[in-house]
């Protein structure tokens, strides 16, 4: 297959010489989206992003009026990014007034810049679409990205942008952690959090504005949002958190661009950003915090659950499998099931009169007894509840209370003489 | 007969413009609620997450008629409701987040099925996704006036008109009869849901109906006015009223003056650029309720921004005033009458502020001026001894009632000595903690 060729080709840098160049420059592109999109996350500014990326059209439109006014050629990069770059700031002052003088709240001054900005990106570039000179054509590349566009120079360009930008967040990462996480402490430990929201503001800034010949800036939220929220799903830790969104925003970037290097007339953007979903999905399935694993603990849960009611019923007696699924309000196969599984781990035993506990079988249902009536006598004792309204209570935790906190509850209950 | 040039205008303006305010008019109605339950950017979320769904609908049916349209934009809907809620629920991150990564995944899929769509020549562009294509909207009106009501001639309006209006029609019917309800359930939905009514219902209806209006107004208009006219006109009438039923009517006034403001805008404003293409009329309208809500912000007078500033000042000057007097009042306990400006002015901040306050108090009579020197009127001396009273009390309570040290009381008692409408009861002794008599 010569497109999968052409892929592999342009994923391990064999490709042309501007393939290469654009492969790497999205690939860092997308590190430094990870990295800065992940403290713009644990500040829960995620969304800023947006009005950010959309406000940098009527930006890059006014640069590109402004310079052609002043006989430049309107579309070289540097000038077109500067403009953005302008905007974005404006957007943000923008919100901030916007919540700072009036009653609105921040969902609301957010989408206000956001649509405003944008329409009147769209009038202007209605207005260089009519100008003799006006090919508005390279501006609306902008809108979706379009790597096949890029120079050699505007790639090295956004690289550095992106490298910068890296530089820049791993080296004031204890910084803006902190404040992320604790404003208070931060200021109190001498850490200006209003400098380092600036700071952060800049990154994100800076990832949007480096990000617009690649994804475009509808979806440049994309590569802040998508990598980070990816990367939350496999760890607590800061420490492999913020590596981990760099990972994902720079795979994203390396394969969305060898992607897009064969589709060249194809928006960019949509296919980056459709790779970082992928791993985005891929981890809402398997990582510790997915969907997968997580069922996977609620049904050993249920299945502990389900033991733990056979072992406790058979404690008063021998029963058959009908009875037991009777009493218990399950279904008769899947208590057949569980007391297989049961007797075949040498909890219980089958004879003519039904199942009964052997002594390990009686160990254990009694263990849960015992936790259920240790529960019971804590709830009348401490927190005051009438005995025959601790059941439900006590029904539930007997499955999950840990050996600490039975010992705890036998010392306390036997230094009181209660417990037999 | 209709004569030709209205006849132009019902043709070429009048269905881009019937488009614009329609469409308007149904996102600014249902903007209020989300404005009100701070779900804004769901508007902006819906309305780029719909976006597989109406073009996979497209491919699919092959048409553009509206019914698989909508159907695609519910699933569509449906999935990205669902995502989210996983997304918050798994990666435990804020709701704006989860919002993000689902609708921009979304919107880029839409993008490449569009480009899919366009590689086999099916007419669907990005662009006209984010703008629309209300230039393009056009209609043949009959040349009598008598067939102009009739149904064969209406039924000629362009398709994106006709949906529009009964999305329009079922909108206004669906909030107007489920006005208590949604009232509630933005305001409390735990009251709401106690009362019987289910929250989740009421959200779920009205997130339908915003997918509704995502979707008829997608064609004609775009999807970024859409985000426009779901945020701004409301947003816009919470400048000027506190009340939910005036704010659905202000944002409906909003919505028409935007987008016949902008329609027009957008027509004329060729002619002053010397050129002959029109502007973008999606983006125009955005941009006159971008201008409006700046208006507003400036210009209302319960939440303006000059209004705060005049009443902020206003309240100042007054602050400042009643300082100048009770410091004429404490000068007379101590035998000294009147005093000059720069003793008058230098406690109070000695800028401008206090010199018109101290203009202010000459205006209300309370002072006069002898020569240089700025003297008690006698209403003055009532409205100083009242305020000197407000302080002295102030600080007896302080002292006796709150047990705060006696020379820790008076920067407090100096700024509460304006609240006269309440004060502590006199106490036993009639003198302040300082040993001064209470007037």
């Amino acid at each position: 297959m010569n497109t999968i060729g052409d892929f592999l080709d342009a994923m391990l840098l064999r490709g042309g010489h501007n393939t290469v160049l654009v492969v790497i420059g999205t690939a860092l592109l997308g590190i430094a989206g990870g990295v800065a999109g992940s403290f713009a996350l644990l500040r829960k500014r995620s969304l800023f992003a947006d009005a950010l990326g959309h406000s940098t059209l009527p930006g890059v439109c006014v640069a590109f009026l402004v310079a052609e006014h002043f006989g430049h050629a309107g579309r070289s990069l540097p000038i077109l990014l500067v403009g953005a770059a302008c905007a974005a700031i404006v957007a943000t002052a923008l919100v901030q007034a916007i919540l700072r003088f009036t009653r609105l709240h921040e969902d609301a001054a957010i989408g206000v810049v956001l649509s405003v900005l944008f329409g009147l990106g769209v009038v202007l570039l209605s207005i260089i679409q009519t100008l003799p000179s006006g090919d508005a054509g390279g501006l609306k590349s902008f809108l979706f990205g379009q790597t096949a566009a890029m120079q050699q120079r505007d790639a090295a360009l956004l690289a550095a942008i992106a490298f910068g930008t890296s530089v820049t967040a791993f080296v004031f990462l204890k910084e803006l952690a902190l404040v992320a996480f604790d404003e208070g402490f931060a200021r109190s430990s001498g850490v200006s959090a209003g400098l380092f929201d600036v700071l952060l503001l800049l990154l994100v800034v800076a990832v949007t504005v480096a990000g617009l010949q690649a994804v475009g800036l509808i979806l440049v939220i994309a590569i802040l949002i998508i990598p980070p929220v990816a990367a939350r799903l496999w760890t607590d830790r800061l420490r492999r958190f913020v590596p981990l969104a760099a990972l994902f925003g720079g795979i994203s970037g390396w394969v969305g661009a060898s992607i897009s290097s064969l589709a060249p007339r194809q928006p960019a953007g949509a296919v980056i950003v459709l790779t970082a979903a992928s791993i985005f999905l891929v981890s809402l399935i398997i990582a510790p915090r997915g969907v997968l694993p997580a069922a996977w603990r609620r049904l050993r849960l249920a299945f502990r659950i389900a033991n733990d009611h056979v072992l406790k019923a058979l404690l008063s007696g021998p029963r058959s499998t009908a009875h037991l699924a009777r009493s218990l309000g399950g279904r008769v196969t899947t208590t057949a099931m569980l007391v297989r599984l049961l007797a075949a781990r040498g909890f219980l035993r089958g004879d003519r009169s039904g199942w009964s506990l052997t002594p390990r079988g009686i160990a254990a249902g009694g263990a849960i007894a015992r936790n259920h009536r240790l529960w019971a006598a804590y709830l009348v004792r401490d927190a005051a509840l009438a005995p025959d309204h601790v059941d439900p209570s006590a029904e539930a935790i007997e499955h999950i209370l840990n050996p600490e906190l039975i010992q705890e509850l036998e010392r306390t209950l036997a230094s009181e003489g209660e417990l037999a | 007969m209709i004569p030709l040039w209205l006849h132009d205008l019902l043709s070429i303006d009048l269905p881009p413009l019937l488009a614009a305010v329609l469409s308007s008019v149904v996102c600014g109605v249902l903007g209020n609620w989300l404005v009100l339950r701070r779900m804004s950017l769901m508007g902006d979320a819906i309305s780029h997450s719909v976006l597989p769904g109406i073009v996979a609908a497209f491919l699919l049916s092959g048409s553009r008629s509206p019914l698989p349209m909508f159907l695609g934009a519910l699933i569509a809907g449906g999935c990205t409701a669902f995502f989210v809620g996983l997304v918050k629920r798994h990666a435990r991150v804020d709701a704006g987040a989860a919002m993000g990564v689902v609708f921009a995944s979304m919107f880029a899929l839409g993008v490449l099925l569009i480009e899919q769509a366009s590689a086999r020549q099916v007419d669907l562009d990005p662009d006209c996704v984010l703008y629309g294509s209300l230039e393009t909207l056009f209609w043949f009106p009959p040349t009598s006036w008598g067939e102009l009501w009739r149904f064969s001639t209406l039924e000629l309006l362009p398709t994106p008109i006709l949906t529009l209006l009964t999305v329009t029609a079922v909108t206004l019917v669906v909030t107007r009869l489920l006005r208590k309800e949604l009232a509630l359930a933005s305001f409390d939905p735990e009251l709401a849901t106690s009362l019987g009514f289910r929250a989740s219902w009421i959200h779920a209806i009205l997130m339908l109906l915003v997918a509704a209006a995502t979707v008829a107004s997608f064609e004609a208009v775009g999807s970024i006015l859409v985000v426009a006219m779901l945020i701004c006109p409301a947003a816009t009438a919470r400048l000027w009223t506190d009340r939910l039923r005036m704010q659905l009517r202000l944002s409906v006034v909003f919505a028409l003056l935007s987008s016949v403001g902008g329609y027009v805008a957008a027509a004329t404003a060729p002619r002053w650029l010397g050129t002959s293409h029109a502007l973008s009329a999606a983006g125009s309208i955005s941009v006159m309720s971008g201008v409006l809500l700046t208006a507003s912000a400036l210009a209302s007078p319960s939440h303006g921004i000059v209004a705060q500033w005049m009443r902020r000042r206003a309240l100042a000057i007054r602050v400042a005033r009643e300082d100048i007097l009770a410091i004429l009042y404490r000068l007379t306990e101590r035998g000294t009458i009147g005093a000059d400006e720069r003793a008058l002015l230098a406690p109070v901040g000695g800028d401008t502020l206090a010199r018109t306050s101290l203009r202010d108090a000459l205006r209300r009579s309370e002072i006069t001026r002898e020569g240089t020197r700025y003297r008690l009127t006698s209403a003055g001396l009532e409205q100083a001894k009242a305020i000197v009273r407000s302080h002295r009390l102030w600080e007896s309570y302080l002292v006796e009632e709150v047990g705060l040290p006696a020379d820790h009381v008076h920067a407090t008692a100096e700024q509460l000595e304006h609240v006269r409408e309440r004060m502590p009861a006199p106490p036993e002794r009639s003198s302040d903690p300082h040993g001064r008599a209470v007037p």
